[in-house]
Formats: structure tokens, sequence, C-alpha cells
């Protein structure tokens, strides 16, 4: 989005609109290196004591790949989840006015405030077989405290404003006349969300459910006391790079590390171009 | 005619705290950094320390505390974190530190008891009336009996859990390796939820109420049993333990930068002294000064205490062959 915008001041207008360009440009250039790229290249830094074999066996490691399946399998159905319910928030909270809407909305940011590992600790309270959620979801046969359910309900709540805040200004944006319009053309329902709502919502809703998911991956103290940490069932990535700090083991946490970032790394790419060429598509048609 | 007054007052208290200032940094304060469940503990020494050493030296001091993992401790130092002395809970983490040049070589002989003031057990917290008649390390492996008990991966008090029960399982079946092994497994397998760390395990124990035995220090089931309940939670220490050594040392260079040598060396001595061994049983920790262990006889049942070096040969070894990467403990865990 941001170099999207770089391209345009650039390019197509001579006189730039933000003052003071090579001063704000270097500003937020060294920002990022001590923020972003430092603290990568130190993480890279600890890989350089591997050799290829050894990191190949650590990254490899039964155990690990075990913590890939369930850090990946919960995160992608906490992803698909909070897509489902943010993008109603999100509909509910800029279609519609209700008492109490400021207050959901801002009830929508409480994720991001809350010290995770208080989310974890609350989750595992509730849901534990002597809480209030699990007194009643024990008897069903459905176990959420300690099983893989869990993991996605905490990486759920870390991760449900992402959604919400990246499809509620597209939303905000979109003229009620839109879907009105295809009513009145004799669209039914269904065929107006589908057909005229959801294809502009469609790259912000990927977006927020991508960084939903890849937040999910890396999500360490709201798991950690509801996940159970039972080997090859409940253990996740972020914890197999904890114990391997916990062992002095920097270069082995930095291996298992640098595969969660590659995997969000290559996910948020993969996002970025395949909504460029949406984009593209969508305004190429008319325009 | 006020507002002068006032003005007054507003200057001389700014005077006053610019000269309380500079008396205020030339203070000496030394930085204890220490394990994770030890807060009311040095909360309750440092005072009287403060007290000790302004008696002898009429000079006063401060202390300052650090607590946290003992693992995640001893790395903080190794990245820089100037402490001037280390209480742990495991020797692994004053090694690592020594390993390092930080702490003496030989800093298990610069104070007696391999440089722990204090010692204690691997114990069970099993709920009232002890309903699955819990005794030893072989009720835990039955099938109704489930328990928790720190990662020992994560946690050196998941740790020491694991070395006692190997321990046991060693004398049980005379070293047997194929027996010792299948009795880890049904050990392991018969774990509840694997916290990272003591204070989650106790949460679940007692919050949560999962399993039927919290395996911890018995110092810190004592607490818990005074914490929530005297009536609602046994103690139950097994005829077969380990002993679990806190150990103590300095970080000279660290020590030696701030001036401290003398303060640093003092204040770890004075855990030794009757007053502090007294306050340290208070705290449930089995002690070493004869008079306090008299008096504080009835509080800590007899009990075989195992080495870890009878066990797995050092701690060294055990970090390596039970919990490194792909080592005993990974390969007793593998989904069969």
């Amino acid at each position: 989005m941001s170099s999207r915008i770089f391209a345009i001041g650039l390019g197509s207008t001579p006189k730039r609109v933000l003052p003071g360009f090579g001063l704000s440009l270097g500003i937020s250039l060294t920002f990022v290196s001590l923020m972003l790229l430092l603290p990568m290249t130190g993480l890279f830094g600890q890989l350089a004591g591997l050799s290829l074999a050894e990191y190949w066996a650590i990254v490899t490691n039964e155990r690990v790949v075990a913590s890939y399946v369930v850090t990946i399998g919960a995160a992608a159905v906490a992803a698909v989840v909070n897509a489902a319910f943010g993008l109603l928030l999100a509909w509910v909270l800029v279609r519609y006015t209700f008492p109490g809407k400021r207050l959901l909305d801002a009830l929508m940011d409480l994720p991001f405030a809350l010290p995770t590992a208080v989310a974890g600790i609350t989750l595992a309270t509730l849901y534990s077989s002597n809480g209030w959620m699990g007194q009643l979801l024990e008897p069903l046969g459905l176990q959420v405290a300690y099983t893989w359910v869990g993991i996605a309900l905490a990486m759920s709540f870390t991760s449900i404003p992402f959604v919400v805040r990246t499809v509620q200004p597209v939303l905000e944006d979109m003229p009620n006349e839109m879907d009105e319009a295809a009513l009145t053309l004799g669209a039914s329902d269904f065929t107006g969300f589908r057909r005229v709502i959801l294809p502009h919502l469609w790259p912000a809703l990927v977006t927020g459910t991508g960084l939903a998911f890849v937040r999910s991956l890396g999500e360490f103290g709201a798991i950690i006391f509801i996940a159970g940490n039972m080997p090859y069932e409940t253990e996740i990535t972020a914890l197999m790079i904890f114990v391997r700090l916990q062992e002095y083991d920097y270069a082995g946490a930095s291996a298992i590390a640098s595969v969660v970032l590659f995997v969000s790394l290559a996910l948020l790419l993969a996002i970025n171009v395949w909504q460029g060429r949406f984009i593209k598509r969508l305004h190429g048609g008319h325009g | 005619m006020r507002l002068p007054s006032l003005r007054r007052t507003l200057i001389a208290a700014a005077l006053g705290l610019g000269l309380a200032a500079p008396a205020m940094a030339a203070e000496r304060e030394i930085l204890n950094s220490s394990y994770d469940i030890a807060r009311e503990l040095f909360a309750a020494i440092n005072p009287e320390f403060r007290n000790h050493w302004q008696a002898e030296h009429g000079e006063q001091i401060g202390i300052q505390q650090s607590h946290g993992g003992s693992s995640a401790q001893a790395r903080a130092i190794l990245q820089g974190l100037r402490a001037d002395v280390v209480t742990y809970n495991q020797v692994t983490d004053v090694q690592v530190l020594a390993d390092a040049g930080l702490v003496a070589e030989d800093w298990q002989e610069k104070l007696p008891n391999n440089a722990s003031p204090y010692y204690s057990t691997t114990a069970f917290l099993v709920r009232k009336d002890n309903p699955k008649g819990i005794e030893s390390w072989d009720d835990l492996v039955r099938e109704d009996v489930r328990m928790v008990f720190p990662n020992p991966k994560t946690s050196g008090n998941g740790r020491y859990t694991y070395l006692a029960a190997w321990g046991f399982a060693q004398q049980q079946f005379d070293g047997d390796e194929e027996q010792i092994h299948d009795f880890m497994r049904t050990f392991l397998r018969n774990v509840a939820v694997f916290d990272t760390g003591g204070r989650g395990a106790t949460t679940s124990f007692i919050e949560r109420g999962l399993g039927d035995v919290l395996i911890s220090f018995e110092s810190e089931v004592n607490n818990i049993r005074q914490e929530y309940g005297t009536d609602d939670y046994e103690v139950i220490v097994p005829p077969v333990s380990i002993l679990a050594e806190f150990p103590v040392a300095v970080v000279e260079p660290n020590a030696e930068r701030n001036g401290n040598l003398d303060l640093a060396q003092a204040y770890l001595e004075y855990l030794y002294s009757e007053e502090a061994q007294r306050q340290l049983a208070g705290f449930n920790y089995r002690v070493h000064h004869e008079t306090v262990v008299e008096e504080f006889a009835d509080q800590f049942p007899e009990t075989e205490l195992l080495l870890v070096e009878d066990i797995a040969g050092s701690w060294e070894e055990a970090m390596e062959t039970h919990f490194g990467s792909g080592g005993l403990l990974d390969q007793l865990q593998r989904r069969r």
C-alpha cells in the first residue's frame, strides 16, 4: 500500500505532497532499519553458526514438525473463523446504529491492548472443566482447554481486530447506494452480496485474514496457558523456540524462528502481489 | 502574602531534594538476580541484611532484586545485565555464567555446601485426605493417577521432578535400563498438562482442578498449602527423592565494576548466618545451620535424598543425555 502511494508521489506529480521528502524518507528508512532490519539481521547472524545439514536437522526435527502442523492448522481455523465473524462485525459496526455501538467498536481493539498472557489465563479459566464455559461444554463431549481447539480459540481472540479493522474502512467508503442499486436492478440479497459487495471487500478481507493468520503463527503468551503443551499434540512452534532458548541454543531457536518468518513473509508477499493484480483487474474492467 | 511563603516552601523543598540526591547517589547498591518464586523470600531477608551491614560497618546500602525464570535471568546477565550476585534454583544456570567467565570457575568451592546456602527436595501436593492414596513415585504410574508438574524442557523445577522419578526407578529396578525406560514412559504419559513454569503448574492444579497430584519443590508445595488452605491439601514427601540445591555466586566482573565486591560477598555469606537460615526455614527451605535444623526438625520429614550426580553423572551430562534435543526425554515422549 505505502509503496503505491510513494510511486504516485514520486512519478505523477512533480510537486511532492510531503514537505521535506528527502528528510522524511531518510527518517523512515532509518526507522525501518533500526526496528525491522537490525533485529532480522541479528536473527540471521545467529544462523551463521549452523551448517545447512544442521539447520535442516533442527527444522525438520519430528517434534518441531508436529508443532508446525498444530500451529498452522489452528491458525488456519482461527483465520477462517475470524474472516467470517470479523466481516460480520465490521458490517454491523458500519451499516447499523444501535445503542452501545461505540462501546462495541472500542471493544474490538481490546485484544491489541490486553497483555496476551492475561488473555490466555482468562480463556483457560473460562474453558477448563471447572470454568463457566467448560462446565457447559464438557458434558457435550467438547473439550476446549488443553486441546488444539483451545489453541485456535486463543489465536482467534488475539487476531480478530486485524480482520475487523482492515474491512471496516473499506465498508465505510462503500456507499449504501451500491447494494441498493443491485437490489433495484433485480439481484437477490445473496447475489447482491456476492457480486457487488464482496468483490469490493475481497482485498481488505484477504489482507485482514492473512494478517490474522500470520499473527497467530507467532503468538505465544495467549496460547501457552490454554494449550496443555503435550508433546506432538498441543505443542506450538513458539514453544519449541522458547525451549531452545531455555537450553541456551540460540542458533536452534533462530533456525525454527526463521521457518515461521519465511512462511509469514511468503504469505504476506503473496497477498500483496495478488491484491495488486486483483485491484488492477477490478479497475481495468471499467476504466 | 501567601504566595511568597508558598514559594519559599517550594524552594526549600527543591533545595532539600538537591541536597538529598547526591547523598542517595553515593549509597552503594547491589543487584541480586534471582529465580521467579523467591520474591517474598528476599523481600524478607534483604532488610535484615541492610540492618546487619549498617550495624557492622555504619554504611547505608540498598539491595535491588530482579526475578524471573532462572535461565532467562542468566541469559540477561550474559547479555550485559550488571547483577552483582545471583541466587538461583539451578546449578546449570550459574555454570553457564562460570563458562562465560562471569563467575569464578571454582564457584562451588567459594562458599560452604557447594555454594548452596539452603536446599529443598521434590515433594507432592495431593487433594484433601489423599483420595488416590499417593505415597511414593510408584503410585504415580498407576492407570488412575494424573499429575501436574512443569515441563522439564522449560523448567528447572520440572527437571528435578523428572530426575527424581528416574532416580527412584533406578533403585527400584536395580539399574535395568529397559524397565527404567518403561517406568518413565508411563510416568510421562500420566501428566495432565505441561505448564512452562512452576507457577503455571500450580494454577492448573489449584484453580483448574487438573490432576490428582502436583509435583514441585517441597518448599513450594508447603507454601501453596499454607496459601490455599491447609485443610484442602496435603503435602507428601516421598521416602526417596532428590537433592535440589539453590546455588549462589558473586558475578565478579560486575561487582568489581560496581565497587561492590565486599558487599556482594558479605551478602551471600549472610545467607548462611543463623538469622537468615531461620528465615529460610520459615519459607520451608531445608537449611544447614544446626541450631535451626533442630528447631524445625518436625517440619521436614526425613527422606533419602539422591544426588543428581548419582542419577545422571552431573548436571552437564543430565542436560545433554536427558534434556537436550533428541535426548532421552524426547525419546521417551516419542509417539508410538
